[in-house]
């Protein structure tokens, strides 16, 4: 509805020159303007936390913020994770706990708990649960969801 | 075939590209030159449509077309799908409102635009003027006028056996009781959405975002738009959850492939979450007035239950699916002579409604186990002894209840109820629980424990189709005419396929959800995937193996049942070494291919059966309630991947409890819904869902099938409501103080103080 901007969004270290309207949601802008898909939106009101990435280093919902405010950012989605056919310790511990079913809230869930643990290695069980009550999942009832998050705090502690 | 992978937890073959963020769900799939649709959707709940007026919309550059009605003259209502009583046929709902609008949320119009923010912009500017009805808002007031002479009342349903009125002319006791459920339903994490294509080339209309029943909908859509089924192709991704909500056709389906057909350009709509929560199916909304006639003992000799079914504003796929199960599996384990259940389907100006994850079930669940519960308070017993004395015993197996439903007469095929009532009672150890919690009681807490049982049905038939092929890389291809919504179905087929094969299941790929790929397929409800697609890959696969044995029979020059297959190597029994071939040569050799197909064919459902007991702890002051223990119980006959059950156990206990104590789609007077984003609808999180203790058994297998299979889909969410409900009593000190779902803290408080005052608190 208003002029479009040219803009430039770091994502996963790699540089989109991409032209927005202003009300662009970023999490639009990654998947649509970007191509990474991996990001899904679930509300677009800031509650469910699919959309959720990390924007320099903060967990970040995506449907709330627009590209424009991105720019110049780091910003990390979950094409970012894994390490070339390695999984990240996150991803790999979802997968051993059986902590996704759909799939569809798992990189919301995904980034929600590395971005957290990447900034707070030794958060207690409870504020993590804390953490984790901010997204909605509703295939798994959550408590593989917490198993793996657990398991990969320490994988992560460990390196 | 032996058990290499059948019965283990292997990890999941569907998990790496959705950790990987490579899914393919709906919204991430798109075509060059796409439009984007938006529906305009009634602001009001019940009224006469006088104009639409879209010129202001037509004038935005960028927008392309708006259709009303008018545009779609030729398309009939939707169908359907099941339990399709005649009498409910004029009460289908058109796929865009044509004279009258029936809830907020109908389609009256749709814009058609080249991006989704354009449209979603364009569709504001169309101005719709409605004359205001008034708004049937209670399936339990007197039927009004739906339409000239018709009723309100679509439609009423009786499922009855034994002399009812004699059982209650000569019981010792008869207990009354009046319960409700809110209405409430799956509300996957995806949206709907769906992207069709029209290929001039082929003469092929395609459809992105199928789900649940691909085939079904292939051949209804080609119906409605008067096209030959082999030109409709319908195409599932990833599907971000199902429950029963997603992958049913809605208006919004046969828009985008009409409209695909119409412009010959691509059209995508990808529903937002505001969309969702009014216009995707709603269920569980029903009321009852349930009695039962009993002796001086306690055992039941009838029941009599008159419910009304709130269908919401037209009738959809599902039909009179949800009413009918309620009346058919509200009986569950017990043993009752006589019974007789009348279902009242009734039309409000709601959401229309439809299935949700155990339909049927999570509503007479409740109404049956506050039922015993009741008749347990009124004798004198104590819950588990009520449930003891009246339950069906093993000797009675095979047991017909006189009843059915979806086109199958009820038998249930196998269990030992009072056995698995013992194994849930020692896992939650039931004495020292009681003991713990009446002292705690004693200090002023208010904590409680609350018992349901329940049966469950699955394995719907009539019938599964499955075709393996094996290809010259030698990895093995399962086609299947099922669907997956996230539950696991690739791993489960392909650990049956891989034992009964002799082949590693991470080397077979399941196909699903593709119409192009096999004819026929009955698709994902009713728990039956595990069951009928499973045992269908069983036979499919032995005939297979028997086919590749005698091919390498002659290869190798030898008698086919001297060779074995093992770990993807066709090998020599009665050798440990020697000359053995590789299953890529066997089908290199073999250029035409090495396939086989089988059918799976059952006239009957399976009925698995469970326990469930949950502790809670009540805040006096919030009226907040805090599930402090929950254990399960479920007999499944036989696990293919215990790990994949228990998380469909969990996942259903987690919307069992939001069904119990935090979700309802709530409206005012007139017709207005207050649910409409994630902040008014609570979903569980984290936070409210506690570590489950859950046991799945395996004592009763079906005899209906050769692995003993019954499906795990629906049994965690069943009987949630009635298990909560009757610890919440229990931590009250007051049988029978729940009547109604969800017990949001709002009512508790409301039942709190009510009884501080009246004393009994």
């Amino acid at each position: 509805m208003s002029a479009k901007s040219d803009i430039t969004l770091t994502i996963n270290g790699r540089a989109h020159a991409i032209h927005v309207e202003p009300r662009r949601t970023l999490a639009d802008a990654i998947r649509e303007d970007c191509g990474q898909t991996g990001t899904h939106i679930g509300c677009e009101h800031g509650i469910c936390g699919a959309c959720t990435v990390i924007v320099d280093g903060e967990p970040v919902r995506s449907c709330l913020m627009f590209a424009v405010q991105a720019a110049g950012k780091k910003i990390g989605t979950v094409e970012g994770l894994a390490n070339g056919d390695t999984l990240h310790p996150m991803q790999q511990a979802f997968m051993d706990h059986h902590g996704l079913q759909c799939g569809f809230c798992t990189p919301g869930f995904l980034m929600l708990a590395v971005g957290v643990l990447e900034r707070e290695p030794d958060i207690s069980d409870d504020d993590l649960l804390d953490v984790l009550s901010s997204n909605l999942c509703r295939c798994t009832g959550y408590q593989n969801i917490i198993k793996a998050v657990r398991a990969a705090a320490k994988t992560m502690r460990g390196k | 075939m032996t058990a290499k992978f059948v019965g283990r937890s292997v990890p999941r073959l569907e998990d790496r590209p959705l950790l990987l963020g490579q899914g393919r769900f709906a919204a991430d799939i798109s075509f060059p030159g796409q439009w984007h649709m938006r529906v305009v959707r009634s602001g009001i709940a019940h009224g006469k449509i006088k104009s639409i007026d879209a010129s202001a919309t037509l004038k935005l550059p960028g927008v392309h077309a708006v259709w009303t009605a008018a545009d779609i003259a030729h398309i009939p209502p939707i169908p359907f799908r099941l339990t399709g009583l005649k009498t409910l046929e004029p009460y289908r709902q058109p796929v865009l409102a044509k004279d009258v609008v029936r809830y907020v949320g109908d389609p009256v119009a749709a814009v058609f635009a080249e991006n989704a923010y354009l449209a979603e912009d364009a569709a504001d500017l169309v101005t719709l003027d409605i004359e205001q009805r008034r708004a049937t808002m209670l399936a339990t007031e007197q039927p009004g006028f739906y339409e000239h002479d018709r009723s309100t009342e679509a439609g009423v349903l009786q499922k009855t056996y034994g002399d009812v009125d004699a059982a209650f002319r000569g019981a010792h006791a008869v207990i009354s009781l009046e319960l409700a459920i809110g209405r409430h339903s799956g509300v996957p994490m995806e949206t709907r959405g769906a992207i069709a294509r029209y290929d001039e080339a082929n003469d092929i209309l395609e459809m992105h975002g199928a789900a649940k029943v691909p085939h079904w909908n292939r051949d209804t859509l080609a119906q409605m738009l008067g096209r030959k089924r082999e030109s409709v192709q319908l195409f599932e991704g990833h599907v971000g959850g199902g429950f029963g909500v997603r992958g049913e056709i809605y208006p919004e389906d046969v828009l985008v492939c009409a409209a695909a057909l119409k412009f010959r350009k691509p059209i995508k709509w990808i529903e937002d979450r505001r969309e969702h929560l009014v216009a995707a199916n709603h269920s569980r909304e029903q009321q009852h007035k349930i009695r039962a006639a009993i002796d001086k003992d306690g055992h039941i000799l009838a029941i009599d239950d008159v419910f009304f079914h709130d269908n919401g504003a037209y009738m959809r796929t599902h039909a009179a699916t949800v009413p009918d199960l309620t009346a058919a599996m509200l009986p569950g384990p017990y043993r009752i002579p006589a019974y007789r259940a009348t279902g009242h389907i009734r039309l409000t100006n709601k959401t229309p409604c439809g299935t949700y994850r155990a339909p049927g079930r999570y509503e007479s669940s409740f109404v049956r186990e506050r039922l015993l519960d009741a008749i347990a308070a009124k004798v004198g017993m104590d819950k588990i002894d009520i449930r003891r004395r009246n339950l069906i015993g093993k000797s009675a197996m095979p047991y017909a209840l006189g009843l059915d439903t979806l086109g199958t007469k009820i038998v249930y095929d196998s269990g030992d109820y009072t056995a698995l009532l013992d194994k849930a009672l020692a896992l939650s150890d039931w004495k020292n629980l009681q003991a713990n919690l009446k002292r705690r009681r004693a200090a002023g807490e208010k904590a409680g424990c609350g018992i349901a049982m329940f049966v469950e049905k699955s394995g719907l038939g009539p019938f599964d189709t499955v075709r393996i092929d094996v290809k010259s890389d030698g990895t093995v291809e399962v086609i299947t005419g099922v669907a997956s919504l996230g539950q696991g179905v690739e791993t489960a087929v392909a650990q049956i396929c891989a034992d009964a094969l002799g082949v590693n299941y991470s080397n077979i790929k399941v196909v699903h959800g593709q119409t192009d790929r096999i004819d026929k397929g009955m698709g994902a409800f009713a728990s039956r995937v595990t069951v009928m697609c499973g045992e269908a890959t069983r036979l499919a696969a032995v005939k297979l193996r028997a086919e590749l044995l005698e091919t390498a029979a002659e290869l190798m020059q030898t008698k086919a049942e001297l060779l074995d297959i093992v770990d993807e190597q066709i090998v020599r029994r009665d050798r440990s070494s020697g000359p053995s071939m590789p299953l890529a040569e066997l089908a290199r050799a073999h250029p035409g291919g090495l396939s086989a197909e089988a059918t799976f064919e059952s006239v009957h459902m399976v009925y698995p059966y469970g326990v469930h007991i949950a502790s809670v702890r009540l805040d006096a002051d919030t009226g907040g309630v805090t599930i402090e223990r929950y254990v399960i119980a479920y007999d499944i006959g036989k696990a293919v991947n215990p790990k994949l059950v228990e998380g469909q156990i969990a996942g259903g206990v987690a919307q069992g409890i939001g069904g119990a104590l935090f979700e309802e789609f709530l409206y005012d007077e007139n017709g207005e819904p207050l649910s409409v984003t994630f902040a008014d609808y609570l979903m569980p999180t984290a936070r409210e869902i506690p570590e489950l203790s859950i046991l799945v058994t395996e004592d009763a297998p079906s005899p209906l099938n050769p692995l003993g299979l019954k499906g795990a889909g629906e049994g965690g969410a069943n009987p949630v409501g009635a298990a909560i409900a009757s610890a919440i009593d229990d931590a009250l000190g007051r049988p029978g103080a729940i009547t109604r779902l969800p017990i949001s803290p709002q009512r508790l408080k409301a039942i709190l103080n009510q009884g501080g005052r009246d004393g009994r608190n």
